[in-house]
């Protein structure tokens, strides 16, 4: 990347609870937020972060969109004022579906009382790009807002896309994540009939015994800035967001291709990005959702791109597969773990597969001996559509 | 069967929807600006979603536009049903 960017706030909502360190420091010391096969966001209560009249007006998913950008923007210092033009300051997250709740009670509404009985507030709510609005119009900022929709890979594409947003001239700062809130029943539904999902209701990545993801729900947000700008206000770095990379399947709708494809060419991109080689990265956030086609295609990515020493380790073990908020989840994750020198869990870890045999930090959070070495970590995000997104986080 | 429009029905009816959107109980009275009371245009439509799946009473856009307190709300509910 041209211009350094970096990240100065985090927050997210989680199946693990509200905050982004509850987050991590539940996933480091092992905890899960799944019960009964799915990774809700139980604590989360929406009228205790937003007034009535927010709530009403917002889907989950705008809900824990805007509850994160909260925490992101009071940790990067930007609570009481927002020290840019906010007509630059741009608005950027990513979901997978969108509205989907909002949409699912309204057709229920149309189809048993008439057409008439469909809430004006439908549109507003259930579209796309509802979270992007929310959390622009929460905070006030007036540059560029718009929501980033590829599946899974959704948020990574627009932490990626907000960083060069900034490089180019075209924000000085950006509020970016993703949000998914899919736990209805028209969207589990779907998703098992696509065979998705795990029977057993356990999400366990890499491991032979793995049978599809488990759904959670929540977001994340991250403030993005320019080094010198973030600097020259006296604003605590939290990592830099040292490179991107993202590339298309151009295979099949929902698999990835058995080689690694075009995971192998979003990782590699990220590293060129960066300017980094396969030696400097020591950690690597996985997609790995537990599905047997991903983590195995995962796993020769890897393989491909950094060979089999590295550390592996996937937060969908602990929550779950948070759809198109995952990418942003995962980055929070990961930033916060490199600052701490860890390597969190790959939870529920206990047969190892043929072929999968990298070190995927079984079970137990292992600190890194990097030896006073930066921090380099990639956070992995691929989507149905066969959309790939990669981020290289760098902690000094 | 739509409701029978009296303003007194009319007035439970809007007095009882706009906490719903997040309105202070509290200042509700005939004399109460929307504008004061924080209702905008995506609370009037479904105000008048509930008018009209109660008393069978339309009101569209340039209605709406020209209202400006709850009373003006209830009169004009209580004017189209005459």
């Amino acid at each position: 990347m041209n211009r350094e960017i970096v990240i100065t706030g985090v927050g997210a909502v989680t199946p693990l609870g509200v905050g982004a360190r509850t987050l991590y420091e539940r996933w480091r010391a092992g905890e899960s937020g799944i019960a009964d096969g799915v990774g809700a966001a139980t604590d989360f209560e929406p009228t205790e972060h937003l007034t009535v009249k927010q709530v009403r007006r917002a889907d989950r998913f705008s809900q824990f969109a805007m509850v994160a950008s909260d925490e992101a923007l009071e940790e990067a210092g930007w609570k009481d004022e927002i020290p840019y033009d906010v007509d630059r300051v741009a608005t950027l997250i990513g979901t997978g579906i969108g509205g989907i709740g909002t949409l699912e009670a309204n057709h229920k509404l149309m189809l048993e009382k008439g057409p008439k009985a469909v809430s004006p507030l439908s549109i507003p709510l259930l579209m796309g790009n509802a979270a992007s609005a929310a959390v622009s119009m929460r905070h006030g900022l007036r540059g560029q807002s718009f929501a980033t929709l590829s599946a899974c890979a959704a948020a990574a594409h627009a932490i990626g896309t907000a960083a060069r947003m900034i490089q180019t001239g075209d924000a000085d700062a950006v509020v970016t994540g993703g949000s998914e809130a899919a736990l209805t029943p028209l969207a589990t539904a779907a998703f098992a009939a696509l065979d998705a999902l795990s029977d057993t209701g356990v999400s366990r990545p890499f491991d032979a015994q793995r049978d599809g993801f488990v759904m959670g729900e929540g977001a994340a947000v991250l403030v993005l800035e320019e080094g010198d700008r973030a600097r020259e206000r006296g604003a605590n770095i939290l990592a830099t967001l040292a490179g991107y990379g993202a590339s298309s399947d151009a295979f099949h709708l929902t698999a990835p291709e058995k080689d690694g494809g075009g995971a192998v060419e979003a990782m590699q991109n990220a590293l060129k990005d960066a300017g980094y080689g396969p030696q400097d990265v020591v950690y690597v956030n996985a997609h790995g959702t537990s599905t047997p086609l991903n983590d195995r295609a995962e796993t020769i990515a890897i393989k491909k791109v950094l060979g089999d020493g590295v550390p592996v380790s996937s937060l969908k073990s602990a929550i779950g597969h948070l759809l198109g908020a995952a990418g942003a989840v995962e980055a929070v994750a990961t930033i916060l773990a490199m600052r701490d020198r860890v390597a969190p869990p790959t939870l529920n870890y206990e047969h190892p597969d043929e072929g999968l045999d990298l070190d995927y930090v079984p079970n137990e959070a292992r600190t890194l001996d990097i030896n006073g070495k930066k921090a380099v970590a990639l956070s992995n995000a691929f989507g149905f559509g066969g959309h790939n997104a990669v981020l290289c986080l760098e902690v000094a | 069967m739509a409701a029978t429009v009296t303003p007194e029905a009319v007035e439970k009816t809007v007095v009882e929807a706009l906490p719903q959107f997040g309105v202070d109980e509290s200042q509700i009275s005939r004399d109460a600006t929307f504008e004061e009371l924080d209702v905008d245009s995506l609370d009037l439509a479904e105000l008048s979603q509930i008018i009209e799946d109660e008393y069978g009473v339309q009101l569209k856009g340039d209605d709406v536009g020209k209202i400006k307190t709850v009373g003006d709300a209830i009169d004009l509910v209580v004017s189209r049903a005459g």
